[in-house]
């Protein structure tokens, strides 16, 4: 490995669920400021992979370590808290709230995550909290629509929205499963645009994903994983020009 | 002190406040004009309110507020027979009880969500209900319900005033709030606006957003850095709290207390209020409040003599059948009309009586300018 700065390093974790050995042996090494991808064929343990980096489920064995500081005994508001956001794979939102709302609550939970009484001042007077939520809308290309109901949009602008609920939180790592899983062509390339427009605020991401064109043209380092075995690992050449990856996870799935 | 509460809250605000306070004339066509009633309507609406805040912004259904309703009675009860009759510190121990009692149930319950936190909120309530009843008599008085009597101490009315004969008023200051007369009700409709006020606050506030996103996605709120467990306790003290309040207007304006007070169905009672009028809307509890206790005070009146006067024009078989069954849903049996009435208006209005007529209000304007399609009714979510 090189000297760079690694900011999420995920160390010899096992996890069983019954019989299925879902990961193995896993370890990952994420620079600071890089995109780095997971790619793999289905139940090759990605998502999993990524519950055990937010706190859902605890590995069996090894551990995640985050910026220093090992996240076994976290709580995922806690993991939360020490700068790590997620999008899921479908999508979580409040569904019942406004998109402003949505982004709001985010932008609120620094300083009112852990418990705060906010009750003197009304949300319509919180205009820092307020400004920061419209200019996460602003990237996403929601603001436009920011009273409406969340519950209402469309499964790739849930997807949008979510994603500015996490950027508006400015965390030292995001994680994104599938980021572009339902979108039409059109929306997975506006997507692909704003993750390399956000990549220049040195935010580090980790993301699964099944289209190559995406992860192609995003990411900086790929971990293939098959079987909850991590079989390869390295630069998007590398990782493409690898016969073992080929077998497992590119020659039957190419999209 | 109404900084950013929006033109339609302030308006809403001071319309509550105008209703409330001109309930003695406004309610005279309808016959409720009387203060017994209308202090009623001012203690169950705080009931509502408070349950509301639980409720309507979290979702979280409890079985059992009518515990912290009884607490509050005891205490206030125990403050008259201790201390003195009047009723501010009368209040004030209420709150107090009610809320250890609501961080304690409240900490033991919040553990478990759904239906299960519905469950052990109803195990709580009847624990509390059967300590009253007969384990802590002496707190108590079991069955018979706690009383003023001549022999309480009363220290601190003792130190400025011989005790007279007949057993003492509950007052505030001076103000008579115990016996029947308007003094009970402004009391009451006074505490109303204050709970209303404070409610809203709660609402609009990022405090109250939070606890609506808790509502709509608490998963999604572990993972956005939301510790929920203290934002729900909170919820839960804060409504546990109204609940006392409430328990305390009633011995301040009828100074006993019963184990009754804390029995499941007082706890079902409440439910039934705020659904009835509207979830999670800030006016709704309170009508539905009044609803309930304006019918319940109707309908349990009647009784088969009423009921054959007004039949008295059908054939005498006919009147007698139809006398026979209608009696069931009056009187002791009132609470079957409840029940009729609350299947209907899920069933047609499930937004309950606000979300009802603000479609209704849609319905009006839309045919005005034309338009066509009524906004579906927001159904109410359940906890989870």
């Amino acid at each position: 490995m090189s000297e760079k700065n690694i900011v999420l390093h995920v160390a010899d974790v096992h996890k069983r669920f019954g019989g299925l050995h879902a990961l193995a042996d896993v370890d990952l090494q994420v620079e600071e400021g890089t995109v780095h991808a997971i790619i793999g064929p289905n139940g090759a343990g990605k998502s999993t992979l990524l519950n055990v980096c937010v706190g859902r489920i605890k590995p069996d064995q090894g551990q995640v370590v985050f910026a220093g500081e090992a996240l076994n005994n976290h709580q995922p508001h806690e993991i939360n808290q020490l700068g790590v956001s997620r999008v899921f794979q479908t999508p979580e939102i409040f569904a019942d709230l406004s998109l402003l709302e949505n982004v709001m609550i985010p932008a609120f939970a620094k300083r009112d995550g852990a418990f705060r009484f906010n009750a003197s001042a009304p949300v319509s007077t919180q205009k820092d909290i307020r400004e920061k939520a419209e200019a996460a809308l602003e990237d996403v290309g929601l603001l436009n629509r920011r009273n409406v109901e969340a519950g209402s949009l469309s499964r790739g602008d849930k997807r949008r929205l979510e994603l500015a609920m996490c950027l508006v939180q400015n965390p030292r790592l995001l994680l994104l499963d599938e980021p572009t899983a339902g979108m039409s062509r059109h929306d997975t390339n506006s997507t692909i645009d704003l993750l390399k427009r956000i990549k220049s605020r040195g935010m580090t991401k980790v993301i699964i994903e099944h289209d190559m064109h995406v992860v192609f043209s995003l990411a900086d380092k790929i971990s293939v994983l098959a079987q909850g075995r991590i079989i390869a690992d390295g630069t998007p050449e590398a990782v493409r020009a690898n016969p073992k990856v080929k077998e497992a996870y590119l020659g039957e799935e190419q999209t | 002190m109404f900084k950013g509460l929006s033109r339609n809250d302030l308006i809403l605000l001071v319309g509550f406040t105008a209703f409330v306070l001109l309930m003695p004339i406004i309610l005279k066509p309808v016959g409720a004009a009387y203060p017994a009633l209308m202090q009623k309507f001012c203690i169950f609406g705080i009931f509502a309110i408070g349950f509301n805040i639980l409720f309507g912004l979290t979702g979280y259904l409890s079985f059992g507020h009518a515990a912290f309703l009884g607490v509050g009675s005891y205490a206030a009860v125990w403050s008259f027979k201790l201390f003195t009759m009047n009723i501010i510190p009368a209040i004030f121990l209420s709150l107090f009880f009610a809320a250890i009692f609501a961080v304690v149930i409240g900490y033991v319950s919040l553990r478990r969500s759904g239906i299960y936190f519905s469950i052990l909120t109803l195990a709580f309530a009847q624990m509390c209900y059967n300590l009253a009843y007969s384990v802590l008599t002496p707190l108590t008085n079991g069955e018979t319900g706690l009383q003023l009597t001549l022999r309480d101490p009363r220290w601190i009315d003792a130190m400025f005033h011989e005790p007279g004969a007949g057993l003492p008023r509950a007052t505030l200051f001076g103000l008579d709030t115990s016996g029947g007369g308007l003094g009970g009700f402004y009391l009451c409709a006074v505490i109303l606006i204050i709970c209303f006020y404070i409610s809203m606050r709660i609402f609009r506030s990022p405090f109250g957003m939070m606890l609506r996103a808790i509502k709509s996605n608490q998963n999604r709120m572990r993972y956005t850095g939301f510790n929920t467990r203290p934002y729900l306790l909170a919820a839960f003290v804060i409504s546990g709290m109204y609940a006392g309040l409430a328990g305390s207007l009633m011995a301040a304006t009828d100074p006993l207390a019963g184990a009754e007070r804390m029995q499941w169905t007082a706890s079902g009672e409440v439910v039934l209020m705020t659904i009835l009028g509207g979830v999670g809307t800030l006016v709704g509890p309170v009508v539905g409040a009044a609803v309930i206790k304006y019918f319940e005070n109707i309908f349990s009146s009647f009784g088969p003599d009423t009921l054959h006067g007004v039949f008295s024009f059908l054939p005498d078989t006919i009147e007698d059948a139809l006398v026979s069954f209608l009696s069931l849903f009056v009187g002791e049996g009132w609470n079957l009309t409840l029940g009729v009435i609350f299947v209907l208006l899920v069933i047609f209005m499930p937004g309950g009586i606000i979300e009802g007529l603000r479609r209704l209000w849609v319905i009006f304007t839309r045919k005005r300018d034309g338009g066509d399609a009524i906004p579906a009714a927001t159904h109410p979510q359940p906890a989870e």
